[in-house]
């Protein structure tokens, strides 16, 4: 959240006050335990909620801070997914180790495909993206011998948490793992954006000539920050194969790509919440709404995207963020 | 007698110059204004389900709903253009493809809403059922007529873009822009025309895909990627480069399934991931 | 005699039939104030286009110092030390000027691929950033949005941000471009305040600033070199009054 800075605020400090935690965010984290005791009900959801803000961040990180738009992002969620579920599998179910495999695993694949996204912008970037998550989906779909095909992952089996905590069925440990997890990748995302990188990714997504006039690598950046959100949106596909114990094809389908891109312009690109704030808003109402027939909803969710980009294009962060500096002038 | 590979080739062609004319409109809008549209299929839609509505409802030929479903995809591209799309020109990629992809997302809603979500019956007349025998191969009546349809439209169209002043202006506006409007073309009414004969050529190809993929409400996307990637291979701004991606994506998808049933999708995603790495802007792209 | 700061030798770019630099060869010896002028379309911007390497030439070479630059991408000519201000602002309007600048400091100094340490560890950056920003008048207004910048002092900024990657080349893209008149003055100050060490050369138009400001005057017509001198000798050249000056001009 910007801070108000006097004339004369020594400019190290100014960098500093920006980068504090605020009383707000304090808060935010504290209310992400009340599930435990005020909605014991809702466990299962709110753990599939970390997870899915997870997967959000990780698209925000390249989206709202290197401006890359992705509409394939599900093939690094379905590949942590995978990875996991496949690990447990064949080697060991400890979840922890499964945990980094997924991460590690999808980081490498982020890495090579970096090379290829690195060198293109505007609308062949978008179908490079594209393409590669069908590309992945269909080969994942090809290769049912290895991930069950449509059936889904079978044989994930998924060893007690820390040796003692069991996956119980209301979705304590669950929502716990999720959520120390997102928590602990939260920060270190909150730390990479506020680094000299960070500066320079924002850098890129304003003016990428302007980059290249100063003498910055930015496509060694973009490569950077892209195998970073591979690694996290890994992590969070292999979340939910620890805590569903299954894996499902649409872990990588376009759906899947094309929803958490709309939860993070939803909450608001660029400001490091907008995915928490956007998938915690999308899953709620898909679950409340969840009766209805699936024409209506995307009834709803398009008029929601055209009323997003012609009235509040920064997201419900930036709405908010409009609205407090207006009330504040007053 | 010829092979089989050949009737896998014509159908292939067949499919292509569907494609062609589902694609044509999106790569030279997208040539001329940048302006990414992704609810194009949509307006296919809003044709194909035109075309339904006039020979159930009110028992027109199949050959008269087809001029009705270009004016109606036409019309239906001018109102949203207008409106929606014009204060969007100057606006992000994300912006544009989030707009676009909201319209789609409601067109989706309502053809599902008016007509269900069942694939749409379709009568031909007599003559357009059956095949004819040719040496060896079985020419369907229908696909020909495609191809015959996709043959005079890439005359008219080359004829309008190389021959008319009018075509002068298009290309002029795809190859620069602001040096175009310098010159006193007036580029945005450039741009709202050509915006309107290519949702028009969507909507026709909408009515005319109903015998051969089936009309459904998911038809907004489900062709909208294959749509993308010949406008991609093909490359923006380009007629030529469509009718040839076209073409070739048309072909590789039928001999794909027939040849490699297990591999199937698979082959136009690399054919579309190997081109765009090699050229960026498409085979023959201007941007 | 040491090699001039930047140096072309028969650099030529046609784009088909259209011939837009045509056999350029000048020299910028160390600590220069030279102008480029001319007519619009004479192709004073694609020469620093060219010259900078966002456009590639068809023939001819281009030297840093001593060192052969011509095939060298933009990133890599900026961090030998050739820097340039673009005519139209090409600034980083979400961040403020001290973000900016900072930016381009700690891309000089190597940290912009540090991930882990936060932007306010690097002082020494952050002060030097701070201190060009005062330099250019841009001090006060350092924690405002850049779009949020009057005009005048967003073209300062393009200096700043130029000015930060310590170049020994500096290309200036008519600087005052769109400036109103009273503060352009700020801008030319600021310019002629200029380290003695720093090789010059900046589009103008407005012949009283070039008159006053450079020390030699380049004249660019179609694409090539028209004539070259000291601002005495452009003054009195018969051609260039003709194709150029007009017949209100200076002495």
């Amino acid at each position: 959240m910007p801070v108000m800075a006097q004339i004369g605020a020594a400019p190290v400090s100014y960098l500093k006050a920006q980068t504090r935690w605020g009383a707000i965010e304090t808060l935010f984290w504290l209310a992400t335990l009340l599930p435990f005791y005020f909605l014991p009900d809702y466990l299962q959801l709110a753990s599939q909620i970390a997870i899915t803000a997870l997967f959000a961040l990780s698209l925000d990180l390249i989206l709202g801070y290197a401006g890359i738009v992705s509409l394939g992002h599900a093939a690094f969620f379905g590949t942590g997914a995978y990875a996991a579920g496949l690990f447990s599998k064949f080697v060991w179910g400890e979840p922890l180790t499964g945990l980094i495999v997924g991460a590690i695993v999808t980081a490498l694949v982020g890495y090579a495909i970096s090379f290829i996204i690195a060198r293109f912008r505007h609308f062949a970037l978008i179908m490079l993206t594209l393409g590669i998550g069908l590309l992945l989906g269909a080969a994942a779909n090809s290769a049912s011998w290895l991930t069950g095909g449509s059936d889904g992952l079978q044989g994930v089996n998924i060893w007690p948490l820390l040796g003692r905590f069991k996956w119980d069925l209301y979705g304590y440990t669950a929502y716990g793992y999720s959520l120390v997890v997102l928590f602990v990748l939260f920060l270190f995302a909150r730390r990479v954006i506020h680094s000299p990188f960070g500066l320079a990714l924002r850098g890129i997504r304003e003016n990428a000539l302007r980059m290249a006039a100063i003498g910055a690598p930015s496509r060694a950046h973009i490569r950077t920050v892209y195998t970073i959100s591979a690694a996290l949106a890994g992590a969070a596909g292999a979340l939910i194969a620890q805590t569903t114990q299954t894996v499902a094809l649409d872990s990588l389908g376009f759906e899947r790509s094309a929803e958490v891109l709309i939860m993070v312009v939803l909450g608001g690109p660029g400001r490091l919440y907008g995915g928490l704030v956007g998938a915690l808003v999308f899953m709620t109402a898909r679950d409340q709404f969840s009766g209805i027939e699936p024409q209506y909803w995307y009834f709803w969710i398009g008029l929601l995207l055209v009323a997003v980009v012609m009235f509040l294009p920064n997201g419900i962060l930036g709405g908010l963020s409009r609205f407090l500096a207006h009330w504040r002038a007053k | 007698m010829l092979p089989p590979v050949f009737g896998v080739l014509f159908d292939g062609i067949a499919y292509g110059m569907l494609l062609f004319l589902l694609s044509v409109g999106l790569s030279v809008t997208l040539g001329l204004m940048n302006f990414v549209n992704l609810a194009h299929c949509a307006f296919a839609m809003v044709g194909g389900y035109a075309a339904v509505l006039l020979m159930r409802d009110f028992g027109w030929p199949f050959f008269g709903t087809l001029p009705i479903a270009f004016c109606a995809a036409a019309a239906v591209s001018i109102v949203f253009e207008r409106v929606l799309y014009r204060p969007l020109y100057r606006r992000s990629d994300l912006d544009q493809v989030l707009l676009t992809v909201g319209i789609a997302f409601v067109s989706v809603a309502a053809a599902a809403y008016f007509f269900g979500t069942q694939l749409q019956p379709i009568e031909l007349p007599n003559y357009m059922h059956g095949s004819y025998h040719v040496m060896g191969l079985d020419i369907a009546v229908y696909r020909l007529f495609l191809v015959a349809v996709g043959a005079v439209i890439t005359i008219l169209l080359v004829g309008a873009i190389e021959l008319t002043r009018f075509g002068a202006q298009v290309r002029a506006a795809v190859d620069n822009q602001r040096m175009a409007s310098g010159l006193g073309i007036n580029v945005e009414r450039t741009f709202a025309i050509t915006f309107a004969l290519g949702s028009g050529l969507a909507g026709l190809g909408g009515a005319l895909a109903i015998e051969i993929v089936g009309l459904d409400p998911n038809f907004a996307f489900t062709y909208l990627i294959y749509v993308l990637i010949v406008v991609a291979v093909g490359g923006l701004g380009s007629i030529a480069g469509s009718l040839a991606a076209a073409v070739l994506i048309g072909v590789s998808d039928i001999a794909g399934k027939y040849y490699m049933p297990e591999l199937g999708a698979f082959l136009i995603y690399l054919v579309m991931l190997s081109v765009l790495m090699w050229r960026p802007a498409g085979l023959l792209g201007r941007r | 005699m040491s090699a001039p700061a930047l140096s072309t030798r028969q650099l030529s770019k046609s784009f088909g039939s259209l011939v837009v630099a045509r056999d350029i060869a000048l020299e910028l010896p160390v600590g220069a104030r030279y102008a480029l002028v001319g007519p619009n379309g004479a192709g004073k911007t694609t020469l620093i286009n060219l010259m900078t390497g966002i456009l590639t030439p068809n023939a001819g070479q281009i030297f840093l110092g001593e060192n052969d630059i011509t095939d060298l991408a933009p990133e890599q000519r900026v961090r030998r030390g050739l820097a340039r201000t673009f005519q139209i602002n090409t600034l980083f309007a979400g961040l403020n000027a001290l973000e900016a600048v900072t930016l381009v400091v700690c891309e000089r100094r190597g940290l912009s691929r540090e991930f882990w340490r936060n932007v306010a560890a690097h002082k020494e950056a952050i002060d030097e950033a701070h201190d060009i920003l005062v330099k250019l008048r841009l001090g006060e207004a350092c924690y405002q949005a850049t779009r949020e910048l009057p005009y005048g002092r967003q073209r300062l900024l393009e200096i700043a941000l130029a000015l930060a990657t310590r170049p020994k080349v500096l290309l200036l893209d008519e600087p005052a471009a769109g400036v109103p008149p009273e503060e352009s003055g700020d801008i030319f100050e600021v310019v002629a305040g200029l380290s003695a060490d720093l090789a010059l050369l900046f589009i103008e138009h407005d012949m009283h600033v070039v008159f006053r400001f450079a020390t030699q005057i380049i004249v660019m017509v179609g694409g090539a070199v028209f004539a070259e001198g000291s601002p005495a000798e452009i003054a009195a050249h018969p051609g260039v009054r003709e194709v150029y000056l007009g017949t209100r001009q200076h002495a």
